[in-house]
């Protein structure tokens, strides 16, 4: 006994389109809300009096005048203030140097009696948040590659190919969720990114190792066996899905502001690393074996 | 029958296991390492470029650092990072919050050249000769001033250099970083043979200290771009250190708590082999000497998850054997054998991901990496080895005999 998962195929292919379309959506009008290590900048997190509002903050800074990176004057009403827990702000501005900040801080302080500065000022060059990306993005490269080298070693080639594209889909959601969320986007981005790459594929393997497994038993329907190795490992793959969200959703609603832009993506990451395990890559597998078949007998 | 030799041994192990726990946490709490984010201070990323003095190579980089890591020291915090990265960059991590970040990096910003100049203008003398610099009382005015001692050579120079110029009323320019500070000439028949020399006009005698340390630590052989400045206070730190400790103890109790609740007995053994990851991981953090962050931390409490996942998967399988027919013993073998392939498959493609974000990732992802990597690696052994024993000492008691124990 065991779900026909195979049988339904097209109609996961449909939902995980749907997804990746909502997904291009999002990022065409809201984009990404990229942060001072990607943008460069000075942040500021501080501690304002209790009632403080975003709006009296941005007016405050519209009286502190700064010089952009083209040397011209700009004001600083523009910068980005998000509020944090207890009665903290962050406040992002272009860099400034340390005459600027020491008028910042004096222009909050007299505005704002109680303004105590917690973190900052964080000073980041424009150049690092770019090797950011491009290190990110080599890391994720290379590490793809060499994934497809041990999954077709230990499995076939059919295999690795399946398994990245599940995991691009996962990384996708979670670049979604950044966009629809608008979290700012710094270095624990790239961290839970790959997060989600690293459990997506993990997810993922397990599956197809019982895949593997039911390939060597007699019987030449292939659904079946592939719908027999999703129904085998279900338990497994949800329960392990569980236990991660019961640690990832203490830190998302216990952990504060500090971790919370970490927790939120890989908290939705987790989830979609299930469904694509479950739904996605064995169907994606089944579909291309299909083909290769027919083509094959034709 | 009950088997008491596997009883005993059972008891000895969890006892093992309960003493290790008592005598190792106060350790490990004592011993390991936290990062700026957890208990404030200043990092600082620079860019040393070439000045008309040296190119950026190994050996000026080298001797930047070493300049910056006397003047730090100038500063007595507790063990701060002065390190390389790749190329041309400089890495300065000062993990003391009550460090004001201004004043540190008030000590890396100046290259502190000091020149004397003769009378064509030409540099006759520079700080490379110098062997000592206080901040002092003039002892003519009382107004603050560095007094300088100078080598042999440097003394031979000066005092070659005070002859020229004495009772001329031609001046001996000091310059500080191209900036003329002080301009002292000599009177009629005054040689100064003994190497001392004194700079007047240095502002407050707090000024006339930080430029004495300057000059002790000596010029910076390069010039030095601020490519990333980071401070995070104190209070800051420790508070998210203790919310993300007590969010990750919370969640660690739901995970014991349905696992148990599913899995029964195994559950039970899934979670002293938990308690025994977490140990071995810390310890292992502590042994390499590594930092703890705050990515650091959510890589850790994200592998607890991981962690448990090896364990469902082997009591899936062993309980998938029980419904196959088998009896409880032998479901128990053959279910981890099985699992044990899986596990390392699922297993070895997260750690190249882990490996290859520890190689290419800087800063907080390297952090992450690192105990994501020591987590899997941990949770394999523990899974494979510590799982296998208990439950196999479960097993061999003859107290459960059912296979409902086992959740099937």
């Amino acid at each position: 006994m065991s779900f026909k998962f195979i049988e339904r195929s097209k109609l996961w292919f449909t939902i995980s389109s749907v997804i990746v379309i909502l997904g291009m959506i999002s990022l065409a009008t809201l984009g990404l809300n990229f942060g001072i290590d990607f943008t460069g900048g000075t942040r500021i997190q501080a501690e304002f009096p209790e009632g403080t509002t975003n709006d009296q903050i941005r007016t405050a800074l519209s009286n502190v005048n700064a010089t952009d990176a083209q040397g011209r004057e700009a004001n600083l009403g523009n910068s980005f203030v998000q509020s944090l827990d207890e009665g903290a702000f962050s406040i992002r501005t272009l860099p400034l140097d340390e005459e600027e900040q020491d008028r910042v801080v004096e222009a909050l302080e007299t505005e704002f009696p109680g303004f105590t500065v917690l973190s900052g000022p964080d000073i980041v060059g424009p150049t690092v948040g770019a090797e950011l990306i491009k290190n990110a993005i080599l890391a994720l490269l290379i590490a793809a590659a060499l994934l497809v080298v041990y999954i077709s070693i230990r499995f076939e080639f059919k295999f690795a190919v399946s398994a990245i594209v599940t995991l691009l889909f996962d990384a996708f959601v979670v670049l979604t969720v950044f966009s629809v969320t608008q979290i700012e986007l710094n270095s624990p981005f790239v961290a839970a990114i790959l997060t989600i790459v690293g459990y997506s594929i993990n997810d993922t393997i397990v599956v197809f190792d019982r895949i593997r497994e039911n390939l060597k038993f007699p019987g030449k329907d292939l659904a079946a066996k592939v719908d027999r190795a999703i129904s085998q490992s279900v338990v497994r793959t949800i329960n392990t899905s569980l236990t991660t969200l019961l640690v990832l959703g203490s830190i998302l609603f216990l952990a504060g502001d500090t971790l919370r832009p970490f927790a939120l993506p890989l908290f939705v990451g987790v989830i979609s690393g299930t469904y694509s395990s479950i739904f996605l890559a064995g169907s994606f597998w089944h579909a291309w074996k299909l083909r290769e078949r027919s083509k094959k007998i034709a | 029958m009950i088997r008491y030799k596997s009883v005993i041994a059972l008891v000895v192990l969890l006892a093992l296991v309960a003493a290790a726990g008592y005598f190792a946490i106060p350790i490990i709490r004592q011993e390991v390492k936290l990062g700026l984010d957890l208990q404030g201070g200043v990092y600082v990323l620079l860019e040393a470029k070439a000045t008309d003095r040296s190119e950026v190579n190994d050996e000026a980089i080298r001797g930047t650092i070493e300049v910056l890591r006397n003047r730090i020291d100038e500063l007595g915090v507790l063990e701060p990072v002065i390190q390389r990265e790749g190329e041309n960059r400089i890495r300065i991590e000062v993990a003391d919050a009550e460090q004001d970040p201004e004043s540190v990096l008030a000590l890396i910003g100046q290259t502190a050249l000091l020149e004397f100049l003769d009378p064509s203008g030409e540099t006759a003398l520079t700080g490379a000769n110098l062997t000592n610099a206080r901040a002092v009382y003039d002892s003519q005015d009382n107004r603050p001033a560095v007094s300088l001692e100078l080598d042999s050579e440097g003394a031979a120079i000066f005092a070659e250099l005070t002859r020229s110029v004495a009772g001329t009323g031609i001046p001996i320019p000091i310059v500080l970083d191209g900036q003329v500070i002080s301009s002292p000439t000599v009177r009629q028949g005054v040689v100064i043979t003994d190497g001392k020399a004194i700079i007047q006009n240095v502002g407050s005698i707090e000024d006339a200290a930080r430029i004495a340390g300057l000059l002790r630590s000596g010029a910076l052989p390069l010039e030095l771009e601020r490519l990333e400045i980071r401070a995070v206070g104190p209070e800051l730190g420790s508070q998210s250190l203790l919310r993300s400790l007590y969010a990750g103890g919370l969640g660690l109790l739901f995970v014991i708590a349905f696992m148990i609740v599913f899995y029964k007995v195994p559950g039970i053994v899934a979670s002293i082999s938990l308690t025994i990851y977490l140990l071995l991981v810390m310890a292992t953090l502590v042994g390499l000497n590594a930092v703890l962050t705050l990515p650091g931390i959510a890589g850790l409490i994200l592998t607890i998850g991981m962690a448990v996942d090896a364990n469902v998967i082997i009591f899936e399988r062993i309980k998938e054997e029980i419904r196959n027919g088998k009896t409880l013993r032998s479901g128990v073998e053959s279910g981890f054998k099985r699992a044990i392939t899986t596990i390392l498959d699922s297993n070895v493609t997260t750690l190249i991901v882990g490996f290859v974000l520890f190689a290419f990732g800087t800063g907080p992802v390297r952090g992450f990496a690192l105990t994501l990597v020591i987590g899997v690696l941990i949770s394999m052994i523990t899974a494979v080895f510590v799982t296998r024993l208990i439950v196999k000492l479960v097993v061999n008691t003859n107290i459960i005999k059912s296979t409902k124990f086992f959740g099937v």
